[in-house]
């Protein structure tokens, strides 16, 4: 079994960092969400464990701008990024063609700005790779991007959404070469080469290393101006991992120069194509590089390897049975960030709906501001946090009590304000004041539609809760977000299914709380 | 309509400017025309609402005693909710409501309004008993001279926020004081 999926269970709420170093504590090893990122955090955690440093998994968070922030925090060690996105995406500098100054620059400013070293790389340099299928470049004559600027605007792309937004993405291509495509998608990482193999798109971006170029049988296309600056690999250091424990800086520095590109693209391929899990992967690697002894590390005997490729593991069903255990533990941590988040949201937003009548005219500024936060994606929403609280539960639970503030708020406004005038008028005309009204007559007859609200919130946090896997802060999004990394559909289904099982039952559940809050007087 | 606009409104010789709004409407039954009573109460709480809010600790058995005024029994009724009652039950449930505290003034607007005829002559009858032996001051609004006439000691007669006259309705009918109560009475077909 995939052997990170019950370390990313007991991902807990971690007490806040203390300023002394603390050489004892585990390093938190972190990665993006694609499978190279997962397979090189694997081979750091694997390598540190093996000289005896604990490592805590918090693989796949968000993208470059959540785990990029969240090592700047402190709230991870180590993750593995890219010089060429560090120069780009994350230092905002223009980009530079020769690899060493690149990396020279991007150290001398992340130590300065943000206290954070990057290791000398590992050894390989993954460039963007903008791919087409074959019939499509022999049919326009495709071998450049410049090829692609003059012939492309029947095409229809499908990028990550990284790419779509950062400047040395799609925006680099439109201005460098003048690309421009019939239509852009954004796809998720694990489907872009499907979509283009089934003709669903026709160009899209991969990274040079990705071992599905080969079985495809994609061309890429030449960066034939020099526009990608290098992106060569390297292992990025938080200035509290440096203070605390220099040695495990030290073992990382071990897998420096020592994994090329061909090595990288087996590894992927592997992962991708024949769907061996990342533990073993790490693992063997490890092995073959001479950095840990021959016998299998003692973390890899929970993984069982699986015989055959991505089409024969085992189905769904089996798969399901014999991860109930892990299942179980993040069904509950879901339920918890979703009933805490809600507790939270209930106790503010009713108090404040109520309140809020009080002053009709500012009452729907209130609520439309309240309501402007629904309209943040969720990922978004989450990495605001970061600089505040970190990742982990924390940021989770309070983005997912701002999500459950509004559907709340405005249905406990709406209720009371709307007690039939009657009601109330005899009320008041028979001797009771303003806060009795609400306490006796407009709160209990709105409940039911107050009970409505809580419920619209409950099933969306359900649904949101999955996105604070991103931030490392467990759940049923756990295995969805390792699942889409490493396009492994049942792992994916492992998640979503329960999740959407979960949103059905406490839907079913708060409807029965919200008939029975009227069930009696209700002339139904 | 809590401040008159001009002139002044005494309840008891208090002019109802130097009283608390709250503790004022304790004092005066009201009766509104659809019965407003709480959906949400049974007919027992609904009928005890006024002692309650005075703080009576026997504010359950003087809404059993308004019950029984209004010919509801206490023990069948006090039960059930407010949607389980026909248009005239619940409109006596407003009554009682009304009377439980015993106030010495009772406000009804329109109270046997929106009921069938038969319902209507049936309540008024018993209201008409009820006023007569409890010797309460009551004030009915309506918009039906016929109902005006059988339950009223005197009627004033509004038109457009002003007093056309105010009599006993055999004087009305005797000596109208304006061309609009002489048309009124006629056009109700009491002459």
């Amino acid at each position: 079994m995939l052997r990170w999926l019950p370390a990313l269970i007991v991902l807990g709420v971690g007490p806040v960092r203390p300023h002394e170093p603390d050489a004892g504590r585990p390093v938190v090893v972190a990665s993006k969400p694609f499978g190279e990122s997962y397979i090189l955090a694997e081979m750091f955690s694997q390598l540190l464990e093996a000289h005896g440093i604990r490592a805590d998994r918090r693989l796949g968070l968000g993208a470059t701008q959540i785990a990029y922030g969240a090592l700047r925090s402190g709230a991870i060690d180590v993750y593995p990024e890219y010089t060429g996105t560090g120069l780009i995406a994350i230092l905002g500098l223009p980009p530079e063609p020769d690899a060493r100054t690149v990396f020279a620059h991007v150290a001398a400013v992340s130590a300065a700005r943000d206290g954070v070293r990057w290791l000398p790389p590992l050894g390989f340099e993954n460039t963007y790779a903008i791919a087409v299928r074959r019939t499509t470049a022999d049919s326009l004559h495709l071998e450049t991007l410049t090829d692609l600027g003059r012939s492309g605007s029947g095409l229809r792309g499908g990028f990550t959404a990284d790419f779509i937004g950062r400047p040395d993405g799609l925006p680099g291509l439109v201005r460098v070469y003048g690309v421009h495509l019939r239509e852009v998608r954004a796809l998720l990482p694990a489907v872009k080469y499907a979509a283009l193999a089934a003709g669903r798109v026709d160009v899209i971006d991969g990274f040079s290393t990705d071992g599905l170029i080969a079985r495809y049988d994609l061309v890429v296309l030449r960066d034939d101006r020099h526009f990608y600056p290098p992106y060569e690999a390297a292992a990025v250091v938080s200035a509290a991992l440096q203070r605390d424990n220099p040695a495990a800086i030290a073992v990382l520095t071990e897998l420096s120069d020592r994994i090329g590109v061909p090595e990288m693209r087996a590894l992927n391929r592997r992962l991708e194509v024949d769907g061996v899990p990342v533990a073993i992967i790490a693992a063997d690697a490890l092995r073959a590089l001479g950095l840990t002894p021959g016998a299998a590390p003692a973390t890899a005997d929970r993984a069982e390897p699986q015989a055959g490729g991505a089409g024969g593991r085992e189905p769904l069903g089996a798969y399901v049975r014999s991860q109930r255990g892990p299942l179980a533990a993040m069904t509950a941590r879901h339920l918890l960030l979703v009933g805490i988040s809600l507790a939270a949201a209930i106790l503010i937003a009713v108090p404040l709906g109520v309140g809020l009548l009080a002053i009709p005219r500012s009452a729907d500024i209130v609520i439309r501001v309240i309501g402007a936060i629904q309209t943040v994606p969720g990922i978004a929403l989450l990495a605001f946090m970061i600089p505040l609280l970190g990742i982990g539960v924390v940021p989770a639970l309070v983005a997912l009590f701002l999500y459950s503030l509004y559907p709340i708020l405005r249905n406990t406004y709406e209720g009371v304000r709307g007690t039939e005038a009657g009601t109330v008028d005899a009320g008041e005309a028979l001797g009771m004041t303003n806060a009795q009204v609400m306490a006796y007559i407009r709160l209990p007859l709105a409940m039911p539609i107050i009970m409505a609200g809580v419920r619209t919130a409950a099933v969306i946090d359900v649904g949101t809760a999955t996105l604070a896997a991103f931030i490392g802060a467990g759940g049923l999004g756990d295995p969805i977000v390792t699942g889409l990394a490493l396009s492994d559909t049942r792992m994916i289904l492992s998640g979503a299914i329960p999740a959407a099982l979960l949103a059905l039952a406490v839907d079913a559940l708060l409807g029965a709380g919200q008939r029975l809050a009227a069930r009696r007087w209700n002339a139904a | 309509m809590v401040t008159p606009d001009g002139g002044t409104i005494s309840v008891d010789g208090t002019p109802t400017t130097a009283l608390d709004p709250v503790v004022l409407r304790r004092r005066i039954g009201y009766v509104p025309q659809d019965g407003g009573l709480f959906p949400h109460w049974r007919v027992w709480r609904n009928a005890a609402l006024v002692p309650w809010l005075l703080g009576n600790a026997d504010a359950p058995a003087r809404a059993g005693a308004a019950l029984q005024l209004v010919g509801l029994d206490p023990a069948m009724f006090g039960g059930r909710w407010p949607h389980q009652l026909s248009g005239g039950q619940r409109q006596r449930v407003a009554i009682a409501r009304a009377l439980a505290a015993r106030p010495g003034v009772l406000l009804l607007d329109e109270p046997f309004g929106a009921l069938d005829a038969i319902t209507r002559a049936d309540l008024r009858e018993s209201f008409r008993a009820l006023r007569r032996s409890l010797r309460v001051t009551a004030i009915l609004v309506t918009h039906d001279l016929r109902e005006a006439s059988i339950l009223a000691d005197r009627v004033a007669v509004l038109r457009h926020g002003r007093i056309e006259q105010v009599a006993p309705p055999g004087t009305l009918h005797t000596a109208p004081a304006t061309p609009y109560v002489a048309e009124l009475l006629a056009r109700a077909g009491i002459q």
